[in-house]
């Protein structure tokens, strides 16, 4: 019972999944396709976590807390870019 | 155009002991769980990747003042020693030893050589990355 309930939600987040897809390839702007793979790279961390409980192991649950870091990190760095033009700064000034 | 990241160096601040703390774990959890040296010195680097996202290089390096290639040389050091030391006790390159102490805090634990072995690969992994990204990704 659990199972299907369980396959049901990984449908759902691989639909949501897709549709977000979508928005990365013919997103109008550049913030949107940044957002829209942020995004996907929760619907990936919570996909994790359902095939970890699908799997029956506790293996995955580093890899959840290591798909949240990354896509922070991945994300502030695109936006510091839209914003800056440069990622790493020498000296900042202002 | 003045900007003022207050709420990305505020964050930064919090999550950056976050990401440490986990890389900690992940390379003492190397044995026994999923993980190791290699994963846990590219989480190191990049919690410092995240701080010079929110800094700038010459905050990171007046605040963590390490030479990155000196600690390549020092990683390949502790790897080149272990497997050398093996030869002190009359045992092939490489062999590995491990034995139970009882230590002050932590009671009955299980120390192993292949921690030291594993220390040089979290150096040298952490050295090369910041060696690259500080050598390509800082623009003059």
């Amino acid at each position: 019972m659990l199972d299907i309930i369980f396959k049901i939600a990984l449908v759902g987040f691989s639909l949501s999944s897709l549709i977000l897809l979508i928005r990365v390839i013919k997103g109008p702007s550049v913030p949107d396709r940044v957002v829209a793979l942020d995004a996907m790279g929760i619907n990936l961390a919570a996909i994790t976590a359902l095939v970890s409980m699908i799997l029956n192991t506790s293996a995955y649950l580093d890899v959840i807390l290591l798909f949240g870091i990354l896509s922070f990190i991945g994300t502030i760095a695109f936006s510091k870019f839209l914003e800056k033009g440069e990622i790493i700064e020498n000296e900042r000034r202002n | 155009m003045k900007t003022n990241d207050l709420i990305l160096q505020t964050a930064t601040k919090t999550v950056v002991f976050i990401i440490l703390l986990f890389a900690l774990h992940i390379f003492f959890a190397g044995h026994y769980y999923p993980g190791g040296g290699f994963v846990g010195g590219l989480l190191t680097s990049g919690a410092i990747v995240l701080l010079l996202l929110a800094f700038d290089v010459k905050t990171v390096k007046k605040s963590l003042p390490i030479n990155y290639r000196l600690m390549i040389a020092v990683g390949l050091l502790f790897a080149i020693g272990t497997a050398v030391g093996s030869f002190l006790f009359n045992v092939p390159l490489l062999t590995h030893a491990f034995g139970y102490f009882t230590l002050p805090l932590l009671g009955k634990t299980s120390l192993h050589t292949a921690v030291l072995f594993d220390i040089g690969v979290y150096l040298c992994v952490v050295g090369a990355t910041m060696t690259i990204i500080e050598t390509i990704g800082v623009s003059e």
